[in-house]
């Protein structure tokens, strides 16, 4: 499809990347890479700007210093129309699957392939494949008004692998949903990484998933990441930060950042 | 201090709204012109602000003709004027009732939509998602309202010209007494083509406004259900303003 990266590059890499709203620092010094095949977790707190990051690896917002670049790509640094086709490398799933509402659950997932004019035969069957593949026969007719909280997450899914990227985004893709669900969702991203052959990064603060889900785990606070590690070394470190998190105890260097915000901490699993 | 503060305020976030509205504008323009053309979605849109608007317009300006007839012809038989009445009603209505009222009517009705639409679509992040699927939020969402808001307006304003002149017409004859031949031969007597064609550039306008307008606020919708709800009525509140304002500087330039 595109140009093969040189092999030295990550296929995605964060540089110092700040941004602050009305003032308040979010983002602050964030560096992190990503290889080819590669699944990142990014673990934290809510209200830490957890999403923020995310949309800031699509471009979707941008950061006030720092580059980001795709395939070794300073992303900020090309025109408006190659930023649109180095988006098209990516898919994204929003918290709560952003599905169009005023559409089907078909036209929901088929938005993408329309849009990059495809005859219509293509179309259905990739969008009848994108939906068998995270599990979800028969409901191509439905609204997303009259699904589930985990159909509509795994909608969301479909709609964002329907146009074949090579690059995956999850926000917050098992938050609100029952233990069970949780599970199948974690399967369903496990599915799409090994049958897909894709890069991904998650965002979450559900402790377990990220243990399921990711290769590398990284713990976002105060806008920094603090702490990178596999998942095994991730839950046996020392780090204080790291295990207040996952001991999920309300006191710690954690709680202290919330507290001068003026937030409640949100124990994982939540 | 404060009352100063408070003034500085206000200017900068009026310098900061009409920005937004001139680049929303222009960035319209751009991406107006650029393809993909989503046809379908226009037409979609032109019904909802044309055909869908037409019983709010007609008797929005069905009533205002019935008025004005009714007013004038009290007024003018003081001084023994009645044969004029037409010719009132029908300059008034084309030149500035019909595109005014049907103006507010129409952001009322569609431009709040509009706002809603675009607000709960940016706080369910589906303006993002658009974004992230490689298509650009402003051509597929603000495009074909703007679009078709331009385009009907024009239209639901040569209606309301003649609904208005027949409400004039009934209210003249029917109720007063007029002379129905004499009536519409005064109606017409007066009036330019360019009457007419200033009402429908009027409208034109018009419409360009509230839309842009009404998709700013929905657009740059932040915080939730209420945030909707405030972006729904400043896009009411503000595109009526915008609306009155560019209406007496139209019609400075225009005649």
């Amino acid at each position: 499809m595109s140009a093969k990266p040189q092999p030295a590059e990550p296929k995605l890499r964060v540089e110092d990347l700040r941004k602050s709203f009305q003032g308040k620092v979010v983002l602050d010094g964030i560096r992190f890479s990503v290889e080819e095949g590669e699944s990142l977790v990014i673990l934290g707190p809510s209200g830490t700007g957890k999403s923020v990051l995310l949309k800031h690896l699509i471009g979707l917002i941008k950061p006030d210093s720092g580059r980001l670049l795709v395939d070794g790509r300073d992303f900020w640094a090309l025109s408006e129309r190659d930023r649109t086709v180095v988006r098209k490398k990516f898919g994204m799933s929003f918290q709560e699957g952003a599905l169009f509402d005023s559409m089907s659950v078909f036209d929901n997932v088929a938005f993408p392939l329309r849009r990059s004019g495809r005859p219509a035969a293509e179309i259905r069957d990739r969008v009848r494949e994108c939906l068998s593949i995270v599990h979800l026969p028969n409901v191509e007719a439905k609204r997303p008004s009259e699904l589930s909280g985990g159909m509509r997450r795994r909608v969301g899914f479909a709609r964002a692998i329907a146009h074949q990227p090579e690059i995956l985004l999850f926000d917050e893709p098992n938050t609100g949903l029952d233990p069970i669900m949780t599970d199948v969702i974690d399967e369903v991203i496990l599915e799409l990484k090994e049958r897909l052959d894709v890069t991904i990064v998650t965002i979450t603060h559900h402790l377990p998933s990220a243990r399921k889900i990711g290769d590398r785990v990284a713990l976002l606070y105060g806008g920094k990441l603090v702490y990178e590690a596999t998942p095994d070394e991730f839950l046996r470190s020392q780090d204080p930060a790291v295990r207040q998190f996952v001991e999920g105890r309300a006191e710690g260097p954690l709680t202290v950042e919330f507290e001068r915000e003026g937030k409640v901490p949100v124990p994982e699993g939540s | 201090m404060r009352f100063l503060e408070a003034i500085g305020r206000a200017v900068l976030r009026l310098f900061e709204e009409l920005g937004r509205f001139f680049q929303m504008l222009g960035g319209t323009a751009v991406w107006a012109i650029r393809p993909p053309y989503d046809v379908p979605e226009l037409f979609r849109q032109m019904v909802r602000v044309g055909f869908d608007s037409i019983p709010v317009v007609f008797l929005t300006t069905l009533f205002t003709g019935m008025v004005m007839a009714l007013q004038t012809f009290n007024g003018f038989a003081r001084f023994h004027a009645e044969s004029l009445v037409g010719s009132v009603v029908a300059l008034s209505l084309t030149r500035e009732l019909a595109p005014v009222l049907t103006a507010l009517m129409v952001t009322g009705r569609v431009g709040s939509a509009m706002a809603a639409e675009l607000g709960t679509m940016r706080v369910t992040e589906q303006i993002d998602a658009l974004t992230a699927l490689g298509t650009e939020p402003v051509q597929y969402l603000v495009v074909p309202r703007v679009t078709a808001s331009v385009l009907m307006m024009p239209l639901l304003v040569i209606m309301g010209d003649a609904v208005g002149m027949y409400g004039g017409y009934l209210v003249a004859v029917q109720l007063l007494g007029a002379n129905p031949v004499t009536y519409v031969e005064n109606s017409f007597q007066f009036l330019e083509v360019s009457d007419v064609t200033s009402g429908i550039v009027k409208a034109a306008v018009f419409g360009l406004i509230f839309s842009v307008v009404a998709c700013v606020r929905g657009y740059y919708t932040e915080g939730g259900a209420e945030g909707v709800g405030r972006s729904t009525t400043r896009a009411v509140v503000s595109g009526s303003l915008a609306v009155l304002f560019a209406d007496f500087f139209l019609t400075k330039l225009l005649f």
